[in-house]
């Protein structure tokens, strides 16, 4: 049995935000199948009083001063913008067409 | 000798002492770069005249009287995935093709300042991603010893340009192995010092809890040199460490290693192995012993599952990374018609940009998060992670450093593994560990396979802050088999 199916490919694709052609998601399907069997390794360490890491470091929490610091102008933070109007990124339009 | 075989010190000494100048020493390496660039293709973004002018600012300050560092006026070449203020930063990505940053990374910036003039932006496996160079959306990188070969990956760019002496100094960024394995594999130094030695703003993000600048030379001391340049705490980077650079400079200059304990590592060595790596390897051992260190071996069972569990947490941080290439803000968008949503025009975007090994890994990242699978995936691995790190702690209760093969195999062919993400993921078999516990690592040439006669690195891996263990042992490994060899290893590979 297979670890992943397409179908479950197309819907990683989606939650991705990318648009993949039906040969990208059967290409994709048999490559992740290989990979997820092969990482399903990783159960077969005994870890169940283990607490997980999710860092190397031992670090929480770390603040700096709360004081005001030079930043990017409006021209070099809009510098690499696909597009621009009146100093603020455009971007296409993100609500439905009735609203 | 020419000014390109020179050593990053000898090079800073002689700008220092006036017997050069920094613009004589950076068109040496312009005009090797160009005669060489065609073949080995190390570069992305190559601007001679930005160069230049960087070259004669320090000269101007060295006549001036300023004093600078040790490697004032020395060249550089910075892996495409720091950002630079006067020179694109891609990642080797079409996502992000032509994007100039409108501010310095942390690494870029303290090099800068301390003087090393930058030659150029290298090539890598697309967001760092790979362990060929081959993933860059761009083109290849070939390896200088045979240019059938792979440089090693992701900082295969940086590796190839110090090994065909492109650049004296070139940095890089190991997440899972991406400077190891490309040193070891084009014979020669690469270090990953400990997370959050060195400053990660600025750095594309991969996968943040892994990803560690550090430095590639072709000596130890020039490593440690640029290693101490570019480290110590950086407010802009929350996981920086607030505590002094480890002593990498004296500890280079220094290699003593009589009665240093240095642990072999079982579990790394044996089948799937190529017979010529560990030939090499177990003969540096020896030659460990034979300069007065303790050789003990030492089991750490869990290492053969880091390289699973690295493939379930790197991908996971990265599918959350990489959300920030959304078309919105910078870089490229496409699809933006008019009639598209911002949602369409993102997936139309990110399906056009992104290369293959990318895709893989952000849908692999996202499924291992998904509810029903976290706790399977994401969360034992992270488990797996805390069990590798106790590992580790219990290694270096006995031993003050452990080695291992750098990676399983010498340098395989261009298009070998392209098509099999598994074959490929084996390159960091060795390395990966480490970054999981993000202790300090260090690959070293230890030789030439008997089989192919390509290099051969070895591993030394020492504990959280410990990084001038690695530069001790290295720099023994290498005055040892150096006088030996009579002369450094890359003097074997053939002229370009």
């Amino acid at each position: 049995m297979s670890a992943i199916t397409r179908d479950e490919v197309a819907h990683l694709a989606r939650l991705s935000r990318l648009a993949l052609t039906d040969d990208e998601l059967d290409h994709y399907a048999t490559q992740l199948d290989a990979i997820i069997e092969s990482v399903a390794k990783v159960a077969e360490v005994a870890a169940e009083d283990v607490p997980p890491s999710s860092h190397a470091l031992p670090l929480t929490n770390v603040f700096r001063a709360d004081e005001v610091s030079p930043c990017l102008t409006p021209e070099q933070a809009l510098s690499g913008a696909p597009a621009v109007e009146d100093d603020r990124f455009r971007v296409p339009r993100i609500l439905g067409e009735e609203a | 000798m020419s000014l390109i075989r020179k050593t990053a010190a000898e090079l800073g000494a002689m700008i220092a002492g006036g017997e050069v100048t920094a613009v004589e020493v950076a068109e040496a390496h312009l005009d090797r770069m160009a005669e060489v660039e065609p073949k080995v293709q190390a570069f992305l973004h190559v601007d001679r005249e930005t160069t230049l002018e960087q070259a004669r600012a320090i000269d101007a300050r060295l006549k001036a009287g300023e004093k600078l560092g040790p490697l004032a006026g020395v060249p550089i070449a910075h892996k495409d995935i720091f950002t630079t203020r006067d020179m694109p930063t891609t990642a080797a990505s079409k996502i992000l093709e032509g994007w100039r940053p409108p501010y310095d990374a942390t690494v870029t910036a303290r090099l800068r300042e301390a003087g090393l003039v930058i030659l150029g932006k290298t090539n890598l496996d697309e967001f760092a991603m790979g362990s060929s160079t081959e993933n860059s959306a761009f083109h290849p990188t070939r390896n200088p010893w045979d240019l059938t070969k792979v440089p090693g990956g992701s900082s295969g760019g940086s590796s190839a340009a110090v090994a065909a002496y492109e650049a004296p100094l070139s940095t890089g960024t190991d997440t899972g192995g991406s400077i190891r394995q490309p040193a070891a594999v084009t014979g020669i130094v690469g270090m990953k010092p400990t997370y959050g030695g060195s400053s990660r703003y600025g750095l594309i993000a991969f996968a943040s809890s892994l990803d560690t600048p550090g430095p590639f030379a072709r000596n130890v001391l020039d490593a440690a040199l640029l290693h101490e340049a570019f480290s110590g705490h950086d407010p802009m980077d929350s996981t920086s460490i607030d505590a002094p650079v480890p002593s990498v400079v004296e500890a280079a200059k220094n290699p003593d290693i009589a009665g240093m304990r240095i642990g072999v590592v079982r579990e790394f060595g044996g089948e799937g192995y190529q017979p010529g790596v560990l030939a090499r390897y177990h003969e540096a051992v020896q030659l460990l012993e034979s300069l007065g260190a303790k050789v003990v071996e030492v089991s750490c069972p869990s290492f053969t599952t880091a390289l699973p569990a690295y493939y379930l947490i790197a991908p996971s941080e990265c599918s959350s990374n990489l959300a920030r290439f959304d078309a919105m803000r910078y870089g490229l968008r496409v699809g933006d018609d008019g009639t598209r949503s911002a949602e369409e025009v993102m997936a139309l975007t990110r399906a056009a940009g992104f290369g293959p090994e990318v895709k893989r890994r952000i849908m692999l990242g996202t499924y291992a998060l998904s509810s029903g699978y976290y706790d399977a995936y994401y969360g034992q691995a992270q488990k797996v992670r805390t069990v590798i790190s106790r590992e580790f702690e219990a290694a270096f209760q006995q031993v003050d450093v452990l080695v291992s093969p750098t990676t399983p195999t010498t340098a395989f062919s261009i298009g070998e593994r392209a098509d099999d993400p598994m074959a490929m993921y084996l390159a960091d078999l060795c390395t990966i560990p480490s970054n999981l516990a993000g202790n300090a690592a260090m690959s070293v040439p230890c030789g030439l396979a008997d089989e192919d006669g390509l290099p051969v690195g070895l591993q030394i891996m020492a504990p959280v802050l410990a990084d001038d263990r690695c530069y001790r042992v290295g720099a023994a490994v290498e005055q040892a088999l150096e006088s030996r060899w009579g002369g450094p290893l890359l003097k074997e590979a053939p002229s370009l």
